[in-house]
């Protein structure tokens, strides 16, 4: 098939995408797209962007060869497959969110915003964005659901070291959904002066557009990196997916490689069975949802639905809009992972090759033996470690009965 | 776009009346079906002259939190488009002439499918819909839908919204525009009256003086009602009086004498004095 690179008209992904959202804002999202636009086309960004991201956010990121965990992968799908993992637990602030965030402070300085706002589900996004407010001397409000603001603690806590305001938000189910909503009241309040950092691809145009473009460093450095100790391309690249910015940044550069085979895994949480999942592509409909037309969890009557994943990133009703494209266009395919599975993934990921990651990484670790089951014996894969687990021992402890 | 028959009545007759249209908001199904009915029923008893039939959804990003408790208290009962639509007949079975217009968001109406609730809405006796986060060029569905049915497409319109905007909301609307007089949500106090007497009578002019334009966000009494009523065509009403249906409902009381106090006094505001 014909790989799908760009929409087709600006803002939109074949259907999906687009602009559904408070008449105030759109002077925004046109003023925001403008000067992307004429920002990312403009070397002295650029400039600052890339020195930014190796001086600071410490890019590149490893691709690094792990051997036990192919092993492991090996024996339990009966293939033999050489996984590769790209390390943006890394980053400066422990996981991808920042790639996006310098860059979206950086643009927002450069149009005269003085506030930034963003909301956050497990916190990584809060904590790269007050990162990135405290770099520039920006000040920082992170709406975040009052249920993640339990469950997540200490980023929190990290949040207001770093100087930012967090705004519990009680409504709804208290999770990233409400925090978006709460963030996007904010927003059309104070337009004039604020700029709202999305933290996923999701929202209207041109975040999805704006925040994969950041994102897209991932993919661009794994392609170059795989390049280099395997001398060909992967035969597939593995990612969680949320409202899925990792995903989207590590599948970009691969898109036009037809034969690289995109995998995206979302959080199944109890079961695909249950109602308790965050599973949008594998088992939602087409809806609108926070600006986008995209897959959404809802009921026959169009209420959003309560997601549900033990791990608060992936915690979400809905997904970027480049997900639904590349899913409905084939180019991509979405598995999911319970909690039980992801919680397994990150202790072998933690046993075989020492590394604690994110639980919303653990499930893409998880699938890598569905995955590797459907490749070719010697198949090259990499997979995505958006972030590091500091932040979920918690969650892990109460889960695996553990006090601390 | 032709304009819906009821609509254009309701505000020639109150241009004749000297005085602005008064449109009032309730959330459907807020705080129980029955009362609801009543509520809306009494505010047209009052003198509303549309009623925005508010559509119940769980996550309306555009509302304060007066409406989005409202919300919130009308899905416990069971309520939503589908609930809506039915009371939306009941009302123009009891009244032949008022304006009724169904007031949401777009996801209920994508899952649906516009061209079904479009129908729907028709048979539900509406005569028109607003989706706060349904521009006119999103994708265009919901218009063309609207019309095939003989429906009005309510734009909104915005202190940011530039002359190009403008012009996209003139071409979709029928009767009315929308005019939300302050960058914010719902609930919010409306401070200054000079920028939006000045975009009413700019919008207007864009329109060649075919569209009406009504003005809300942030008219929570009668004398704010009766201020923006000198340079408005319609004024909206509506955190204000949810506000009453939540006070009373927390205190157990029966909210239709207030509704109907407050809603009278909102008319006679509106009355231009010579």
């Amino acid at each position: 098939m014909t790989a799908p690179a760009a929409p087709q008209i600006p803002g939109r992904f074949g259907p999906f995408g687009g602009r559904y959202v408070s008449e105030t804002l759109i002077p925004s999202l046109d003023q925001l797209t403008a000067a992307w636009a004429e920002a990312s086309a403009d070397p002295t960004f650029s400039e600052e962007l890339d020195r930014l991201l190796s001086d600071y956010v410490g890019r590149p990121t490893p691709l690094g060869f792990a051997a036990r965990l192919s092993a492991e992968v090996a024996q339990e799908s009966g293939r033999d497959v050489r996984i590769y993992l790209k390390r943006e637990d890394l980053c400066h602030t422990g996981a991808h969110k920042i790639n996006n965030c310098i860059g979206q402070v950086l643009l927002a300085r450069r149009m005269g915003k003085t506030r930034i706002i963003a909301e956050t589900g497990a916190g990584q996004h809060g904590v790269a964005t007050a990162t990135a407010c405290a770099l520039f001397g920006l000040p920082c409000e992170v709406y975040m659901g009052a249920v993640d603001v339990q469950r997540q603690g200490l980023n929190v806590f990290r949040m207001k070291l770093l100087g930012a305001k967090v705004h519990p938000v009680e409504d709804g189910t208290a999770t990233l959904k409400d925090a978006m909503n709460e963030a996007l009241r904010d927003w059309v309040t104070n337009v004039g002066d604020t700029h709202y950092v999305i933290g996923s691809v999701a929202g209207p145009h041109p975040y999805p557009l704006l925040v994969r473009d950041l994102q897209a460093v991932i993919g661009r450095e794994a392609r170059a990196q795989i390049q280099e100790v395997e001398g060909r391309l992967p035969d597939a690249c593995v990612a969680c997916v949320g409202g899925g910015s990792n995903a989207m940044g590590l599948f970009h550069a691969f898109v036009p490689d037809p034969a690289v085979r995109l995998l995206g895994v979302e959080a199944a949480g109890d079961g695909l069975g249950t109602a308790r999942h965050a599973a949008t592509l594998s088992k939602g409909r087409v809806g609108i949802l926070h600006g986008a037309r995209s897959y959404v969890l809802c009921d026959d009557d169009g209420q959003i639905s309560e997601a549900h994943s033990i791990s608060a990133g992936l915690d979400y009703p809905g997904v970027g809009p480049e997900h639904s494209f590349l899913k409905e266009t084939g180019r991509a395919t979405y598995l999911s992972v319970t909690d039980d599975q992801a919680i397994a993934g990150f202790q072998r990921l933690a046993r075989t090759e020492g590394i604690l990651c994110a639980l919303e990484s653990a499930h893409a670790i998880a699938a890598l033996p569905q995955v590797a089951a459907t490749l070719p014996d010697g198949a090259v894969v990499i997979a995505n470690v958006s972030g590091r687990g500091d932040k979920d021992i918690g969650t892990l402890a109460a889960r695996l009965g553990v006090t601390l | 776009m032709s304009p819906s028959p009821r609509l254009a009545a309701r505000f020639a007759r109150a241009r004749a009346e000297k005085r602005a249209a008064l449109i009032i908001y309730l959330t459907a199904d807020d705080p129980d079906g029955e009362t609801s009915l009543r509520l809306m029923r009494a505010a047209i008893d009052a003198g509303a002259d549309v009623i925005e039939i508010g559509v119940p959804w769980s996550d309306p990003s555009a509302d304060g939190k007066a409406i989005q408790a409202a919300m919130h208290r009308a899905l416990a009962r069971g309520g939503g488009l589908r609930r809506s639509l039915v009371l939306c007949r009941q009302l123009r079975d009891a009244y032949p002439d008022v304006g009724l217009v169904l007031f949401g968001y777009a996801n209920p109406i994508v899952v649906m499918g516009p061209d079904v609730f479009a129908l729907k809405a028709r048979d539900a006796g509406a005569d028109g819909v607003l989706c706060v986060d349904y521009p006119p060029d999103a994708d265009g569905a919901l218009v063309t839908a609207l019309a095939r049915e003989g429906l009005d497409y309510v734009p909104l319109l915005a202190p940011t919204s530039t002359d190009p905007r403008i012009d996209a909301a003139v071409a979709a609307a029928g009767t009315f525009i929308y005019y939300v007089s302050l960058t914010g949500i719902t609930g919010t106090a409306l401070a200054n009256l000079d920028a939006p007497r000045a975009q009413v009578a700019a919008i207007r002019a864009r329109s060649g003086d075919r569209l009406a334009v009504a003005v809300g966000f942030g008219i929570r009494t009668p004398g704010a009602a009766r201020a923006v009523a000198t340079f408005a065509d319609g004024v909206v009403v509506g955190s204000a009086a949810v506000e009453i249906v939540e006070k009373a409902s927390a205190a157990k009381r029966d909210p239709v004498p207030e509704m109907t106090a407050f809603v009278s006094g909102l008319r006679q505001a509106v009355v231009r004095s010579v």
